[in-house]
């Protein structure tokens, strides 16, 4: 990393997570106050550290090449920061959370059990700039492959490497490859999956926004070793910042020549365009997203023939995720032995995970596959927040199931997550603790579903509707005796029939939940109560005199005036006033409001 | 049609010169448009307005009304001259080729784009397109056949055709569309002035003999008048009566005063019909007539397709089939007539007609589709013409001059004047008139000019305006668009109280008599 | 090998359905195949004019070696291919499809006209489906009836996306597409414009291929004959009868007419429903013909005129300037008189007869015959002139 001479390097973390919690006011301080040259400093940004828990993040460099990482940063904490640390080389020990001397302590463990390959710029590098990729040693691999490899000797890499498409599949990346090759013609196009629309997803989101040059660098290795001279960048919307970092970069690229035609001086020609998506999670199914790239409405269409044979405007394509081309150039420049060292024996090489929900650590996790849950989730994601219980973890999104803490020692690895009854999916980890119904859980999941379904077929437009329908009444406290079999019944037939994986993986969250928490089902429907005390329906909520500190909170927020109490006496809340929605309990600064 | 409307979906490209077709033939605009949509086949159309086909085009020719020859005789100078002819077809195949080629040499696309209006690129690009394709078709409809130069447009689309090897294989031919349900099949059998069934000639002794001995009768073998030719001759007054069947002169013919007047002077006229049309208003006599759900029989479709007619529901009071009424009045001026049931009638045809010899209503109420020729009962029917060769054995190419319209725009009269359909009527509107849900969303007809000539008009959307030809004039709402060039006016026929037939010019085309309704020269302004 | 007319002969399969061998073009559908060897799939998003669409979910079948079921209507049939077309498993999804579709659906098919043509209403009685057992929010949406031709009525709309994919892939218009998603998406046209203000051409494909009564021809809807029409095909849909079957066990003909279209040269074949001696309704029968189904609005709403009260029902003779109604005798007497009078005075050559292109071959054939043999002029022709 280039210091200009500067004693230190400061790297505002910058990514959508950070400025979210402020870090552009952050930025505008800092810019502020160095810009009168009194310090020592050289300010860069990068994209996210992984720290989303803690942002807004700083780390800063000294000319050791150490480094101290900042955490929970405001404008008004700049002043101090750069008096302390940057001109006298204190270091401010209460904001620390990671620190190059002692890589363990604070919450450096929480980098330290990654193991960053995707990940393995962001955060360390400005994702504007190419240089700093170029420095980093970005397009070697590239360079190396198109002056001196062959296609099919590329894909060969990949293959070994044993790297599976990260976009939830898991399908052997080389082989699918492989087919795009083996299919006729001339014409034949690449598409990057950045679509990214699992609540709770974010992994997509930050490689495009921290180090947007490891994906087209994968991209371009791609279209060579496939044949395609074309690519389409899928992104949805909803990412700006992650759009306009992909404008720039593959603007960048142009201007070095790494794409366009004579790439690297061969005569290779390749180009990358970014297509904005509009707001529909289907169109994250690849026939759908290339409907509607064709301008039709994105709806799927059965499959075969495949995308490999006949894919955009009939033509062959490969089509392939985020986090997958951005692992490419690494395993290029290291080989596929480093790759396939990494992993188990199904599934090689790392995976990013995206830790959200009551864990203590959000953010993102880098692990190797083989890591169990418990690894991901307590060593890494630092355990349940608030000190409550681990209940259950929802893996894979909307398509995924969730593992209770018997499974906690499953390993992360395709086959041994889908034998379990969950999916890896994109890397979504939702964590429960004991106060989350997992009825409610299903429906939340069947209710994004049935808002996304496209409505083409039957099975996933009436179907996961009924099953929202049948969930909602038992969240409301009028389940039926038979509605778990019938949930049961209709997941099966929507499973078997849909005409795409959103449907056919809809009723997933249910059916585990079903599977592993049957009993919450049953206290709902027969007990008309809600097992985790959540439920709205199926609660009372009631202040604990002992605790209760009658500090007031919970007054101000209630919004039927149903609590009463004299200041600094325990509160009491009025059970027939009371609408159950909880925003005295997420007030309360003692925990004294009990739901039951 | 040289082809069926089936394989038309089968072309690699097609000429549509002419030829309203998603709106005077739906069903065949189906099949082009399928074959644009689904099959890649490149679509160029030649025509004067924006119809909706030309949404569909890879190109669109906009032509002046009456400058066909011109710009077919341009698009055959690029085929020749850059050698995209079929070298093949035209050797084994025809005859007459260095007329040909002497002939649309002089039409190089500048000259032709002169004329025409069209760019010479264009004329170019379309040429080439034309002669890649591997099989590409023809259709063409009134929009050529109704000038004077009707039959040196069809033959110089023949001409086309033949040169670019275009001829006896699916997905190519010579298409004219045939606009009403059975005008081929009335052709098909005989109601000619000329000829007998299967267009065998009156002047021909031997076929005129083989008649005489069917019929028992001496016939007559004098060539008799065309329809256009018995106006004039009734308007001379050496025409005394006329038995009008099924045709709506007073709406349909060109220049109606002319026509009315014409009618007027007869001493005797017997109009047969199912309506009391502004015809049959004229006539002495008024015969009622069964319609098509009312009788038995058969129609032959544009493509030769010969299909069955049944009665559905019984004539209302008492209404007559039409056979029925021939023969009875047959019988009162002394000739009996054997047989009329239709299916006995349809085999009295196929002994007669070669072409139709094998079709009778047994055979085709087993549910087969017969396209004639079909010579006998075994025969499966022909749906493509001349697959090895010509009727007259090669192909002769016919080249012709481009020549002008009888009556082109002037001082006087400064815009052309164009006539045809829209979708929602059906020509003199004697049957979609009658519908309520047409006459809701269609209830009445307009002229559509240019922008550019409303503002020199002074033509607003929606106004009335006063359109006048030498023959007359007629008062009718205007629609302003962009679909029409500048330097022409269209005018729908089918509403009698803007009857464009007012306004026609009724110069016939010298070989086959047909008027030239698509070009008269004409003036508008606001009322 | 290249065929007599120049075609190009296409490569023959087999596969096994059910047990039974089946050949057909290379290229076909599984449910192309099925249907060339009489095997029943059962479809609802499937119409013969159009692509494959595979939304339905009905067709879905069991092939060796496939992940997951694939659809017959869409899946190309390869040599060799083992396909079963009915198991415990795919008779239990049908059955939970349809009764899917029907939890939204009315029950009562009484008073719906499309009771006893109902694709919808024909896999129920297969099924023994009178209730849906799934119980939840039903649709109640206005019903459309703004232009004199098209209704629509999107509460019997079962999404199968027919009327887009016709008006789009074969009529090349594209009035309508879905709007919305999920359980609201529905069929609409833009902005949800009036029928009349979007380029529709109310060619009916649209009512033509709609499964159930959510597309219907306005003019075909109404009361008295229609309602005799209507309870008929009620009492088919009762009795599981098909309508030649009932009209059978009742003893009257056959009510439907196929014939020859009116209006212009492409002879569409027409099937005109008559009850009492009047047209109640014009259908196109699919696959037929040139049309293959398809009409245009002439073809498939301008028959009005047949039974209009403004049709000639006696021959008329003129008296000065009006005409009197006289009897046919009179009438053919007076033309045989005065035509065989100028005949005479003036010679045959002075008459004129104008046949019509739009009467039968046989007539025409007749009025030729009548001008030349006994007229004695070839003065004989029609609007092929003009």
């Amino acid at each position: 990393m280039a210091e200009n001479g500067h004693k230190y390097k400061l790297v505002l973390g910058y990514g959508t997570c950070g400025i979210a919690a402020g870090a552009t006011a952050v930025k505008d301080a800092l810019e502020d106050a160095v810009k009168g040259g009194d310090y020592d400093v050289d300010l860069d940004f990068a994209g996210c550290m992984g720290y989303c828990f803690k942002e807004p993040v700083i780390e800063i460099f000294d000319s050791a090449g150490g480094s101290v990482i900042y955490g929970d940063m405001t404008a008004k904490k700049v002043p101090q920061l750069l008096d302390e640390h940057v001109a006298k080389g204190q270091v401010i020990e209460d904001w620390v959370i990671k620190d190059s001397d002692d890589p363990t302590a604070h919450e450096g463990d929480f980098l330290e059990n990654q193991h960053r390959v995707v990940l393995r710029n962001c955060g360390k590098i400005n994702p504007e700039s190419i240089d700093e990729y170029i420095e980093i040693g970005g397009y070697e691999a590239a360079r190396r492959a198109l002056t001196g490899m062959t296609p099919e000797e590329v894909i060969d890499e990949v293959s070994a490497s044993g790297i599976r498409g990260r976009g939830g599949a898991g399908f052997p990346t080389g082989t699918k490859w492989g087919f795009a090759r083996k299919s006729p013609g001339e014409d034949k196009y690449l598409i990057c999956n950045a679509d990214e629309g699992d609540p709770g997803a974010f992994m997509d989101r930050s490689v495009l926004e921290g180090d947007p040059h490891s994906v087209l660098e994968g991209m371009i290795l791609a279209g060579f070793a496939i044949g395609a001279r074309q690519a389409y960048i899928y992104c949805r919307a909803e990412y700006p910042l992650a759009l306009s970092r992909l404008d720039i970069a593959i603007r960048e690229c142009h201007e070095k020549g790494y794409l366009g035609k004579n790439i690297f001086g061969t005569d290779w020609e390749f180009d990358v365009r970014v297509k904005k998506g509009a707001g529909a999670f289907v169109c994250g199914e690849e026939t759908a997203m290339m409907a509607s790239m064709e301008g039709k409405r994105g709806m799927p269409r059965p499959r075969p023939p495949f995308p490999a044979n006949s894919g955009l405007w009939g033509k062959p394509t490969n089509i392939n995720n985020v986090e997958t081309f951005a692992a490419i150039p690494w395993i290029i420049n290291n080989g596929s032995a480093a790759y396939s060292a990494i992993g188990t024996e199904k599934s090689k090489g790392t995976k990013v995970f995206c830790l959200a929900g009551k864990v203590r650590r959000t953010g993102l996790a880098e692990v190797p596959m083989g890591y169990t849950l418990k690894q991901v989730i307590f060593d890494v994601g630092g355990g349940i927040a608030g000190g409550r219980e681990f209940k259950a973890v929802q893996m894979g999104g909307p398509s995924g199931g969730c593992l209770p803490e018997s499974k906690l020692d499953t390993q992360v690895d395709y086959d041994q997550i889908t034998a379990a009854g969950a999916i890896i999916g994109s890397g979504g980890m939702i964590v429960a603790d004991n106060r989350t119904c997992m009825v409610d859980l299903a429906r939340y999941f069947l209710s994004f579903t049935q808002d996304e379904s496209c409505g083409k077929c039957t099975p996933c437009r009436i179907g996961t509707k009924r099953m929202l329908e049948i969930l909602e009444r038992i969240c409301a406290g009028e389940g039926k005796p038979e509605d778990i079999d019938m949930l049961q019944t209709l997941a099966s037939d929507i499973m078997a029939s849909s005409l795409c994986a959103l449907g056919g993986t809809a009723p997933n969250p249910v059916l585990t939940t079903l599977r592993y928490f049957k009993n919450e089902y049953e206290d709902h429907i027969f007990n008309h109560k809600c097992t985790a005390g959540s439920c709205p329906a199926l609660i009372t909520l009631s202040i604990d005199a002992e605790t209760c500190t009658g500090c007031g909170a919970c007054v101000k927020v209630c919004p039927t005036e149903a609590i009463t109490g004299e200041k600094k006496q325990p509160h009491v809340i009025d059970a027939e006033a009371c609408i159950r929605c909880k925003m005295c309990l997420s007030r309360c600064p003692s925990e004294s409001i009990v739901a039951e | 049609m040289t082809n069926t409307i089936d394989d038309l979906e089968e072309a690699n490209a097609i000429l549509v010169i002419g030829s309203n077709t998603t709106e005077a033939h739906p069903i065949i605009g189906l099949r082009i448009k399928k074959a644009v949509m689904q099959n890649d086949c490149k679509l160029i159309v030649a025509e004067p307005r924006h119809i909706r086909l030309c949404f569909y085009a890879d190109r669109w020719l906009q032509h002046m009304p009456g400058t066909d020859v011109a710009l077919l005789n341009g698009m055959m100078n690029v085929i020749i001259e850059e050698g995209l002819y079929d070298k093949e077809f035209v050797a084994e195949r025809t005859e007459g080729f260095e007329e040909l080629a002497e002939m649309v040499k002089d039409y190089t696309p500048e000259k032709a784009a002169e004329i025409t209006g069209v760019a010479a690129d264009d004329i170019r690009e379309a040429a080439r397109t034309f002669a890649a394709a591997d099989c590409a078709a023809i259709v063409y409809a009134m929009g050529i056949t109704q000038h004077t130069t009707g039959t040196d447009n069809v033959v110089t689309v023949a001409n086309l055709s033949m040169l670019t090897g275009n001829i006896g294989k699916p997905g190519a031919g010579v298409n004219p569309l045939r606009g009403q349900n059975n005008v081929q099949g009335a052709c098909d059998v005989g109601a000619l002035p000329n000829v007998f069934t299967g267009y065998r000639s009156v002047s021909d002794a031997e076929v005129r003999k083989e008649f005489e001995k069917a019929w028992g009768v001496e016939l007559p073998s004098e060539p008799g008048l065309t329809a256009t030719a018995m106006i004039d001759a009734a308007s001379a007054g050496d025409l005394k009566a006329m038995y009008i069947i099924g045709e709506n002169p007073m709406l349909s013919d060109a220049n109606i005063h002319h026509a009315e007047e014409a009618l007027n002077k007869l001493d005797f006229l017997v109009v047969q019909d199912i309506f009391l049309t502004e015809t049959a208003e004229l006539a002495d006599v008024v015969l009622p007539a069964a319609s098509f759900a009312e009788k038995e029989g058969t129609f032959s479709a544009t493509d030769r397709r010969v299909q069955r007619v049944r009665k559905a529901v019984e004539a209302p009071g008492e209404a007559r089939g039409d056979n029925e009424i021939i023969a009875d009045l047959s019988k009162r001026m002394g000739y009996e007539m054997a047989n009329v049931e239709p299916a006995a009638v349809m085999d009295e045809i196929a002994s007669l007609t070669p072409q139709y010899a094998g079709i009778s209503h047994a055979r085709l109420d087993t549910g087969i589709t017969l396209h004639w020729p079909c010579p006998d009962a075994e025969h499966p029917g022909t749906p493509i013409l001349h697959t090895k060769y010509f009727t007259r054995g090669k192909g002769w190419f016919c080249p012709v001059p481009y020549k002008a319209p009888a009556e082109q725009a002037d001082a006087d009269y400064p815009l052309v004047l164009t006539t045809g359909r829209v979708l929602w009527q059906y020509h003199t509107g004697t049957m979609t008139r009658k519908s309520e849900g047409i006459n809701e969303i269609d209830p009445h007809g307009k002229v559509w000019i240019s922008l550019d000539d409303a503002e020199k008009y002074g033509i607003e959307t929606g106004k009335e305006v006063v359109v006048s030809t030498r023959r007359g004039e007629i008062d009718i709402e205007a629609m302003v668009t962009e679909r029409m060039p500048n330097g022409v006016i269209f005018v729908p026929f089918h509403y009698v109280e803007a009857a464009a037939n007012v306004l026609t010019n009724n110069a016939v085309d010298p070989v086959s008599k047909v008027p030239e309704f698509k070009v008269s020269a004409a003036k508008v302004k606001a009322k | 090998m290249t065929l007599s007319d120049g075609r190009l002969e296409v490569e023959e399969i087999k596969v096994e359905i059910d047990g039974t061998e089946c050949t057909g073009p290379k290229g076909s559908t599984i449910l192309d195949m099925a249907k060339a060897a009489d095997i029943y799939i059962p479809t609802l998003c499937y119409d013969p004019r159009m692509q494959p669409y595979g939304a339905c979910r009905l067709c879905l079948v069991e092939v060796e070696g496939a992940r997951g079921l694939l659809p017959a209507c869409y899946a190309e049939a390869t040599d060799g291919m083992v396909v079963k077309t009915t198991t415990e498993e795919l008779e239990r999804i049908r059955k939970t499809l349809v009764e899917l579709l029907l939890s939204d659906h009315e029950m009562e098919c009484q008073g719906c006209t499309k009771s006893g043509r109902c694709e919808l209403q024909e896999l129920a009685n297969r099924y023994g489906i009178t209730e849906s057992p799934f119980v939840g929010e039903k649709h109640e949406y206005v019903e459309h009836v703004e232009n004199p031709f098209v209704m629509r009525d999107y509460n019997k709309c079962i999404m199968c996306g027919r009327c887009i994919r016709i008006c789009r892939e074969v009529q090349g218009v594209g009035v309508y597409d879905f709007v919305n998603r999920g359980f609201k998406a529905i069929p609409g046209t833009p902005f949800d414009k009036d029928m009349q203000e979007t380029p529709c051409e109310f060619c009916g494909q649209c009512i033509s291929t709609c499964p159930t009564g959510a597309i219907k021809a306005r003019p075909y809807e109404g009361t008295g004959r229609i309602a005799a029409r209507d309870m008929l095909r009620n009492a088919c849909a009762y009795f599981k009868m098909s309508e030649e079957d009932m009209m059978e066990a009742l003893g009257l003909d056959n009510w439907v007419t196929r014939t020859t279209c009116a209006y212009c040269g492409c002879g569409c074949q027409l099937d005109l429903h008559v009850i009492d001696n009047k047209v109640a309704e014009v259908t196109s029968p699919k696959m037929v013909g040139s049309g293959q189904g398809n009409l245009c609005v002439k073809g498939r709403f301008g028959y009005d005129f047949i039974a209009s009260d403004e049709r000639l029902t006696k021959p008329l003779i003129r008296k000065g300037k009006k005409f009197v109604e006289a009897e046919w005798d009179d009438a053919l007497d007076l033309i045989a008189k005065k035509l065989g009078a100028i005949k005479k005075k003036e010679g045959a050559d002075a008459i004129g007869v104008l046949s019509s292109a739009r009467a039968t071959n046989e007539d025409n054939y007749l009025v030729q015959k009548f001008t030349r043999a006994v007229i004695g002029t070839n003065n004989v022709d029609h609007c092929a002139r003009l």
